[in-house]
């Protein structure tokens, strides 16, 4: 199938994304999408290096599998290492994760649609237009965030037009400005870039939540059985002299009064800003873009691993979100998942410059795994990929053999579907706000909207993770860290164990093989991969792929309209190209020039 | 700070945009204070700082991110003084940055061909990632290698920034047994001022504050014989850190919850590399000073130093190591506080047998630092 060139509309990079992705899409003389295919330029083989460590600093390493969702492949790893050993968390170290899953959740979401997103919506260059006082009125019928006076949107557009008439556009160069698919008014464009600017600044506030915790963010430190920070506080023992003496604020971990304080700060900054900004401005950009619930599908299956326990990864049902499987739409049966079954969860490399020992053709379990990195594509530079043979680093995740899109939907969808009260009121509410039919949720807009909601979820439990937390110290538990396994002296010879969680952008797992002592095999499986891999051995293509086709192109030299359907998958493809290796003996020569 | 000049006196210039978005010239000269404390220059030096700033227009800046996660750009999104807001829109005109920018594919592309044309032998370049040598195909970018893309843009860049340890020093890609044989941006280009901005990621002031330097004096700042600047890598994380004290008494955790680390005693018998670790981790701490992973109980893991992934295991104290050895002498527990300074001179040797001399000597005018401490050695 040697399409013309003129026909195949390549975007690389697609940017404000992580990582590296390459949409090549195959249209026909009017511009439709017939084909889509999404590839991963990039790989590393993390997986590789981590052979013959010690599993509990795995971590460390996976967690540098991606700085955007930072913390989530640390949590997976742990988690993985502490199933395969056996080990419960403390409550306290719990509470501490889902505040910190969560804290991480509300940043990226946030981040996502006012700095990765928006632009697809937003004209920047058509906000010079806008009246400020017009602006104003409309950002207070949306909500009550202080920052809505027009001298406030006059001194935004201000900025903005010294910005433009320097002739410096910076980041905003060779946008797609004024392209016809951008439908908000003058108003809602200066309104949305005066938020851009202050999501920018809200971000890294609301970030010392995990600063308390972990000591740093992007990359905070975690731990295998609990958490690493001690807390520096004892209310029931103030007057013992016997007791551990801390000595104020300055000494102690940064788990003290003030660290806490901190930490309830940023929580009630998070939640102040979704509920005034982020959702009122997703419900209010939605309403331009109507038409945008009708397309960007994907594949119509959905799979969470759920997340947020409320005793811990061994009580399933006690997770805020549910973990199974939703195939075409049917929202009346949730499929279980078993993630040790060899039959179920398989990753497939007929499209991906990977060799596996049993062909092309079948799938493998991660348990068993395998990858050996094998480059057949054309020799860079290359204008186009050879899309009919291998085109991607990235593997092909499958479920029972089927592509299943993994991310904010099918959380949402799954919370719908088991009876989540607030997830019901809130998709119901949107629903109704912008009258469309629950068929909407399928859509690119749907997907976008669903992170809004999801984010709001998230952002009115954290308060009651925070409270049990004070509640445990009050009580006088202090523990954060179960010791009983640190010792590798302690550990069966052999054992293997699966970590999930739900990251933001979708269900993460890591599947751990320990043989004496040391990592013997290593796999994470994880969202980007689910979302942007390549077409399986059957043809089936992933989400990102699906998704895509279809899609009307108004110009092939702007393809904004793949970049708005992409960004709804909210790509992290760092996150997604990985590998492994356990045979692999001719690992390349390393040449420092 | 009389000869200051009025931030508004020409056209195109920072200043002139300053006075545009609403900046007047009190919170300007406080902008500059800020910088000089930061950069630890003598005070006279904002007024220095503000003639500067003020008379230019935008620097144009390069960013080309390759074999990475990202974590690089987050954290310079995370810097408080300056904030990015205020770097990209005042100070700096980031003209390709696969993050931020509103450009996508081809016309991403015309943007960084665009700036190479207009700011030729005048834009800053700065790299994160590392750069895979062992296939062209294992990291490319509109469908061109990173190594040819890096060789391309850096032939008219005016000095580059290597913002992490990816970039700096190969990172986590070129850890055992480095799979796609990647390397950093020092080991491909040669004919360029190199500065090492290394963390796994680098802290987020320290990256803008670097970027500040420039932006002021349109220099880079002083290097260590490892192309870090003095004023963020001088130190280890060990001679700052506020459990210092502890260590000094022989005060250890044991556990990382035990009573000893709830006191906030020293983490040494738990792993901490900060002993060995030149970071400003400890003072400047992390996101806007909330805390920094130390006062967070869990040691230091040495990200900022070359080759920290396969150093030592995370919780081991490498008490046969080379380096504690000569911190130590021969005892199982540290009996003496450590020298400062000796940890530079040990990486400083052991690096040196994998780094050109000649491209980071050059930007480094410490020679003589570097060889007294290797005479200690």
């Amino acid at each position: 199938m040697n399409q013309p060139e003129n026909r195949r509309v390549i975007v690389d990079p697609v940017t404000r994304i992580e990582g590296h992705l390459r949409i090549e899409a195959e249209t026909d003389a009017e511009g439709r999408i017939i084909r889509a295919s999404s590839a991963g330029t990039m790989v590393r083989g993390i997986e590789i290096i981590l052979r013959d460590r010690d599993p509990r600093e795995a971590w460390a390493f996976t967690q540098r599998i991606c700085g955007v969702c930072t913390l989530v492949h640390g949590i997976a790893s742990v988690r993985a290492v502490e199933n395969a050993l056996n080990i419960e968390v403390p409550s306290n170290a719990q509470l501490i994760r889902n505040l910190m899953i969560g804290a991480e959740y509300i940043h990226d979401h946030v981040m996502h649609f006012y700095h990765l997103h928006a632009l697809d919506w937003v004209d920047v260059v058509s906000a010079l237009k806008a009246d400020p006082k017009a602006t104003s009125a409309l950002a207070q019928s949306l909500s009550g965030y202080a920052k809505s006076s027009p001298g406030y949107f006059s001194d935004v557009q201000k900025k903005l037009k010294g910005f433009v008439e320097a002739g410096q556009m910076g980041i905003f160069a060779n946008g797609y400005w004024g392209h016809p698919a951008y439908k908000l008014p003058p108003e809602a464009n200066l309104m949305a870039v005066a938020h851009y600017l202050d999501a920018l600044a809200w971000q890294r506030d609301v970030v010392k939540l995990h600063t308390v915790f972990g000591g740093k963010n992007p990359h905070p430190m975690l731990l295998v059985g609990g958490v690493p920070c001690a807390i520096s506080i004892d209310p029931n023992r103030p007057g013992d002299k016997k007791a551990p003496h801390f000595n104020g604020i300055s000494s102690g971990t940064a788990l003290n009064e003030v660290g806490l304080q901190t930490v309830q700060n940023a929580i009630k900054q998070m939640s102040e800003f979704v509920d005034q900004v982020y959702l009122p401005d997703t419900l209010a950009i939605a309403g331009f873009y109507k038409d945008w619930f009708k397309q960007g599908e994907g594949v119509g299956n959905f799979l969470t691993y759920g997340e947020f326990p409320a005793k811990g990864m061994s009580y399933p049902s006690t997770f805020m979100i549910p973990s199974g499987v939703i195939l075409d739409r049917d929202l009346s049966k949730i499929h279980p998942i078993d993630l040790n079954a060899e039959n179920e969860i398989q990753e497939f490399i007929s499209h991906a410059w990977y060799e596996y020992s049993v062909g092309k053709e079948q799938g493998l379990h991660p348990y068993k795994g395998e990858t050996k990195l094998d480059y057949t594509g054309p020799k860079p530079p290359y204008k186009q990929l050879d899309l009919d043979k291998d085109y991607s680093w990235m593997k092909s995740p499958r479920w029972k053999g089927k592509a299943v899109e993994v991310g904010p939907l099918a959380r949402v969808l799954m919370m719908y579907a088991s009876g989540h009260e607030q997830a019901k009121e809130l998709v119901n509410m949107t629903l109704k706000t912008l009258d469309l039919p629950v068929q909407a949720l399928y859509s690119t807009m749907g997907r976008t909207a669903a992170r809004t909601l999801e984010t709001k979820i998230v952002a009115d439990a954290m308060q009651g993770w925070y409270d049990q937390l004070i509640a445990n110290i009050k009580a006088g538990d202090v523990k954060t860290f179960n010791e009983s396994k640190w010792e590798p002296s302690t550990w069966p010879s052999n054992a293997q164990g699966v970590g999930v969680t739900e990251a933001p952008r979708g269900g993460l797992a890591h599947w751990i093989v320990i043989d004496n002592q040391k990592i013997s095999n290593y796999q994470a499986v994880v969202p980007s991969t689910w979302n942007a891999g390549p077409r399986d051995a059957e043809g089936n293509q992933g989400p990102y792929e699906a998704a895509l086709k279809g899609h009307q192109l108004h110009d092939v030299k702007q393809p904004i309209e793949i970049l708005r359907t992409i960004h709804s998958f909210d790509p992290c493809i760092s996150c997604a190209v990985h590998l492994t290796d356990p045979e692999d003996k001719e690992l390349l020569q390393v040449k420092v020039l | 700070m009389n000869q200051v000049a009025q931030p508004d006196n020409l056209p195109g210039t920072v200043g002139e945009g300053l006075v545009q978005h609403g900046v007047n010239r009190r919170e300007f000269l406080q902008f500059c204070v800020s910088l000089t404390v930061m950069l630890a220059l003598p005070p006279s030096m904002a007024a220095v700082m503000a003639e500067a700033i003020s008379k230019t227009r935008r620097q144009s800046v390069i960013w080309l991110s390759f074999q990475q996660c990202t974590g690089c750009t987050e954290s310079t999104a995370r810097s408080h003084t300056p904030t990015l807001e205020n770097l990209i829109f005042n100070l700096i005109s980031l003209d390709y940055q696969h993050t931020l920018q509103a450009a996508a594919g081809e016309a991403a592309e015309q943007a960084l061909a665009q700036s190479m044309k207009d700011n030729a032998g005048k834009y800053l370049l700065i790299v994160d990632g590392s750069i895979p040598m062992g296939n062209p195909g294992f990291s490319t970018i509109a469908g061109i290698s990173n190594h040819d893309m890096l060789v391309d843009v850096a032939k008219d860049a005016a000095a580059i920034v290597a913002v992490g340890t990816c970039a700096s020093f190969g990172g986590i890609s070129n850890a055992k047994p480095n799979p796609t044989g990647a390397v950093a941006v020092h080991d491909i280009i040669k004919d360029k001022p190199i500065i090492h901005i290394p963390g796994c990621p680098p802290i987020p002031v320290v990256i803008t504050g670097v970027l500040a330097h420039f932006l002021t004096f349109g220099s880079i700042p002083e290097l260590d014989s490892l192309g870090r600047p003095r004023s963020f890598y001088g130190e280890t994380v060990h001679d700052r850190c506020y459990r210092r004290q502890f260590y000094d008494q022989k005060k250890f955790a044991l556990s990382f919850d035990d009573d000893m680390a709830k006191q906030g005693w020293c983490l040494f018998k738990l792993g901490c590399k900060g002993p060995v670790t030149h970071s400003s981790c400890a003072t400047t701490k992390w996101n806007d000073g909330t805390s920094f992973p130390v006062q967070s109980g869990h040691g230091c893991i040495g990200c900022a130093e070359p080759n920290f992934w396969d150093a030592t295991p995370l919780y081991k104290v490498p008490l046969k190591s080379f380096l504690y050895q000569l911190i130590l002498g021969d005892q199982d527990t540290p009996q003496k506080t450590v020298p400062t300074g000796l940890g530079v001179g040990y990486t400083a040797v052991t690096w040196h047998k994998r780094m050109n001399k000649n491209k980071v000597a050059a930007n480094a005018p410490d020679k003589k630092l570097t060889a007294q401490k290797g005479n200690t050695l």
